[in-house]
């Protein structure tokens, strides 16, 4: 389909792209605060309305370059949700200055719009840009905090490792064309269909690209960068880089693998299944020595990406419900938890986890919404991470892949361990200090969301799984 | 009459739990009315359960059945029968009185109650379940309200005891887990329901049914628990609040060796013949280590803990025998220990809260002092080891019956567990009750109404049973006959 007509189907990228664009345009002449937060809030839901509405039939546009399907839009309409929910913590952060927030939330609606472009993607040298688009504004959100030494670092460090493994990722791109002669992932696995190539050089080329895929997963032995930038980040953008950047590699991996190398995925299942183990065993068994919540929820996320490999394995149709099912309720359980963490560090100024002991008695309200995102996280019933965990499981199950299930349990319980330590902190020991501060509005609203989210999908879980179920139906 | 009779008392208790969140902490008064209330409606209804069950149906009654996951084939399906009715009757009546118990505990009134009551819908659905989904979600609710209860209101080490707890259950049903989910894919067409499960039409190879057998025995074997698995009981019990000590006892062991009834033996048949052996040793195994290490304590809780680790060897060992009077033995010992061991429990913490120790060598003489604590202690005790006459005998008869004609010397073994047992009960009433009066307790001051008045109960149900366990048999026979019908074990 040519430009022109494939432009109606990319509206809820252009809505996010104008509303950016006004709100930076207008912080050249007003710097009135809390004006460009509800302005984002508006684009969002503005292009989540149109994204809704105005869904044309499925069709290949901008000559195959980009795909819409309900794969895509399902996996949109995600990124839509984690940016909503992102905006409401960050208006409600104290950290961020008035005269940064049109450049900010600029920035916020810009790097949503190339997460939708890069899980809509079907040729290669696009998932490429828009992953970079989406590295690159991560790189500057998560030194946003310009004078500060440790998102300094953060952002160096995340933009080194970023750039090397995006790099070695292009590399492997360019095997594909050499092999393929087009990066058009259609014609690529047409060809593979026909001819059944699987030599040593397109092996290679997979391993490249799966190795910039897995940084932005963070899976081992791709996440170093993790718990610094985790850390360093203002955590509103450390709430945002844990779900949306994973989303996007993600779709990429299911993208490639699942769907366009799919002649070849089954020589790489044993592959897999070591990252998987080595990601649950490191990411879990890390988490237990942290001290700062934000590292532990760090080492937590890289653990989580593990199970959500599990679903990838088995390719399954059930195994592939599971994943989106996984990732859906993973973003809400984890913005959930990262809200918690800035309401109550911006109560007790502090991350570490020893300083939230006695939170209960302090701050009853917050220190049950913690404990609660942090139980559907361990994937306790009735918490909707119990019903993702489950899901995972049963695919392993189903395709006999004992050893995975058997792995994914005992990582289950050490798991549960540190999560655990800080609703431990929280309400079996005492507090030092009992004032408590405001609370902002927004923070709030973000909250009873992700609440509600993991409450209502963990007991009715219905609704979620048929709209996964449609949009994995092609 | 469709009344959905085992929703209201699952909801009711959970409308409770919910509406406590809601009470102000201060009004303290509320919160425990609503407890009360939350906890009683249950306990009238399983009441009403009891009268309207019919005695010669083996199938399940006052079945409820509601499409929840059609996705995946999951139901809301509620059920109870011979096997399970006398524990939802149990749970309800110690959810009961526990919570009466309760009423001493002076901090975080509010966060107690409200965890205090989540921990009885999680058992109370746990028995009612059949849907492997669902018995699952209700299995593992039962967790968290435990460990904190057990690590807010706990003794001096209860982080380490609520944490030992937590990890050691979770590590048991995640496995469990595995072996539902094994269940599930190995039938055709793919199905959560225990009923149909158990169909000849579902029967799996004999080599499947074993490694589900071994997943399913790891949930249930930390539950019970069974040696080698029993390492958290003693340090969970001596650690939690009286209260949570008599739920623990009563009602969350049984949960275990209910999901052998229910799930392991109906269902995997062929698996449950193949480990019988196996199964009565480590019955007998915890019915002598058991007894040995429980005449060992200095502590009189810790005491009562091992002793629950005993007793529920006769219902493991009454479980292997496969045969109709082992089953109805080891059903009976369930129903009787949750009685007995409760009551047990209710009056250690009696002498706990007015003493503050629990060290068996600091007491002395108390009979003088106590007249009416001695003289219940002593029932209890006497029910404890094994008296004629109380209930406790009847039920570790009936499994020792049971067992003798499969397993002859192990039950000869099992029996000399009954003299051990009588040994350490005794000593323990020689430590307490008699001997010089300890001078610290020259003004303790006996048990009050309240304390009489939750244990008078447990009292009658003991004695009652005791003389006519008919009345309690009579609700368990058809549905064990009809289970060992599908077992193809000796009927007689």
């Amino acid at each position: 389909m040519s430009a022109a007509e494939s432009i109606k189907y990319i509206y809820p990228e252009l809505i996010l792209l104008i509303f950016s664009v006004a709100i930076l345009t207008l912080g050249l002449f007003s710097k009135k605060s809390g004006l460009y937060g509800i302005l984002s809030l508006l684009g969002v839901t503005v292009s989540a309305f149109c994204l809704h509405n105005n869904f044309p039939a499925p069709a290949p546009i901008f000559s195959n370059l980009l795909l819409s399907d309900s794969f895509s839009r399902f996996f949109k309409e995600l990124s839509l949700v984690v940016t909503f929910i992102v905006i409401l913590i960050s208006m409600g952060y104290r950290i961020i200055k008035e005269e940064d927030e049109p450049e900010y939330y600029f920035l916020l609606l810009v790097i949503t719009c190339a997460m939708m472009l890069a899980v809509s993607s079907g040729n290669l040298v696009m998932i490429y840009v828009a992953m970079e688009a989406v590295s690159i504004i991560s790189y500057i959100l998560v030194g946003f905090r310009k004078h500060d030494a440790l998102s300094n670092e953060a952002a160096l460090k995340y933009f080194l490792f970023g750039t090397l493994a995006t790099g070695i990722m292009l590399y492997g791109i360019s095997f594909i064309y050499g092999l393929f002669g087009t990066t058009d992932l259609s014609v690529v696995h047409t060809a593979l269909v026909s001819k059944g190539i699987n030599n040593v050089t397109l092996s290679a080329a997979l391993l490249l690209i799966f190795a910039g895929i897995a940084f932005k997963c963070a899976l081992v032995p791709f996440h170093m960068w993790v718990p610094d930038a985790y850390q360093g980040a203002p955590t509103s953008i450390t709430a945002f880089i844990s779900v949306g950047p994973k989303i996007v590699g993600f779709v990429v991996l299911l993208r490639v693998f699942l769907k366009d190398f799919l002649p070849v995925f089954p020589a790489w299942s044993g592959f897999f299944t070591v990252i998987c183990v080595a990601t649950m065993t490191a990411g879990n068994i890390i988490a237990i020595s942290q001290t700062n919540i934000k590292r532990m929820l760090a080492y937590s996320s890289i653990a989580q990406a593990g199970y959500i490999l599990i679903g990838f394995i088995t390719g399954t149709p059930l195994g592939i419900m599971a994943v989106l099912f996984y990732i859906f309720v993973y973003a809400i359980m984890n913005l959930g938890a990262f809200a918690c963490v800035t309401l109550i560090s911006d109560s007790i100024k502090s991350d570490s986890i020893k300083d939230y002991a006695g939170l209960s008695k302090r701050d009853p309200v917050s220190a049950f919404m913690l404990a609660l995102f942090l139980l559907s996280l361990a994937g306790i019933p009735p918490l909707a991470g119990f019903m993702g965990k489950f899901l995972l499981f049963a695919a392993a199950i189903e395709s006999k892949l004992v050893f995975l299930a058997i792995a994914a349990a005992i990582n289950s319980v050490i798991a549960f361990y540190y999560y655990v330590y800080v609703i431990k902190c929280m309400y079996l020991d005492e507090p030092q200090i009992l004032d408590v501060q405001p609370k902002s509005t927004a923070l709030q609203t973000a909250l009873i969301i992700a609440i509600a989210g993991i409450l209502i999908i963990g007991i009715w879980p219905l609704p979620v799984l048929s709209l996964v179920n449609a949009s994995i139906s092609r | 009459m469709n009344f959905p009779i085992l929703t209201y008392i699952i909801s009711s208790t959970l409308l409770g739990a919910v509406l406590v969140l809601f009470v102000p902490k201060k009004n303290i008064f509320l919160i425990k009315t609503i407890a009360t209330l939350a906890t009683a409606i249950p306990l009238l209804l399983s009441v009403i359960l009891l009268f309207r069950f019919n005695l010669s149906g083996a199938d399940m009654q006052f079945q409820e059945k509601l499409a929840w996951i059609p996705q995946i084939n999951v139901w809301y399906h509620l059920g109870a029968d011979g096997i399970s009715i006398g524990l939802i009757f149990l749970t309800a009546l110690l959810g009961f009185l526990a919570c009466i118990a309760s009423y001493s505990i002076n901090t975080r009134e509010k966060e107690y109650f409200f965890f205090y009551l989540l921990l009885n819908v999680g058992m109370l659905g746990t028995f009612m379940a059949l849907d492997l989904f669902l018995f699952y979600m209700f299995w593992e609710v039962v967790l968290v309200p435990m460990y904190f209860l057990i690590g807010i209101w706990g003794g001096p080490r209860k982080e380490y005891a609520a944490i030992k707890f937590f990890l050691y259950t979770l590590a048991g049903s995640l496995f469990m887990l595995l072996g539902i989910l094994a269940l599930y894919f190995t039938s055709t067409p793919h199905t959560f329901n225990m009923l149909e499960l158990t169909q000849p039409a579902h029967a799996l190879t004999l080599g499947l049914q074993i490694l589900i057998f071994i997943a399913l025995f790891l949930g249930f074997a930390i539950k019970v628990p069974i040696f080698p698995f029993h390492t958290w009981l003693p340090d969970a019990h001596v650690e939690a609040p009286t209260p949570v000590s008599v739920l623990l006892a009563g009602v969350l062991l049984k949960m275990g060796a209910y999901g052998f009834f229910r799930i392991s033996f109906p269902i995997l048949k062929e698996a449950a013949h193949y480990f019988v052996f196996p199964l009565a040793v480590l019955g007998v195994i915890n019915i002598i280590y058991g007894a040995f290490v429980a005449m060992a304590q200095k502590d009189f809780k810790k005491m009562v803990a091992y002793s629950s680790v005993s007793h529920m060897g006769f219902v493991i060992l009454g479980l292997a025998s496969m045969t109709v009077i082992g089953f109805n033995g080891a059903l009976l010992e369930m129903f009787n220990h949750g009685i007995i061991t409760g009551g047990m429990f209710l009056l250690v913490g009696v002498l706990y809260e007015r003493t503050h120790t629990r060290e068996l060598d600091k007491f002395g003489g108390l009979g003088v002092k106590m007249p009416v604590y001695a003289g219940l202690l002593t029932v209890f005790s006497l029910a404890s080891l094994g008296l004629p006459g109380l209930s406790g005998f009847v039920s570790e008869f009936l499994s020792l019956l049971g067992a003798y004609p499969v397993f002859k010397l192990i039950t000869v073994i099992s029996v000399l567990g009954m003299i051990i047992t009588a040994a350490y009960f005794l000593y323990m009433l020689q430590r307490v009750l008699l001997g010089r009066l300890n001078e610290k307790w020259a003004d303790i001051v006996d048990m009050n109404k309240l304390e009489i008045f939750i244990i008078v109960p447990l009292l009658l149900i003991m004695i009652v049973i005791g003389v006519y366990p008919l009345i309690a048999l009579k609700y368990q026979a058809s549905a064990i006959n009809a289970l060992m019908q599908k077992m193809g074990g000796m009927l007689f």
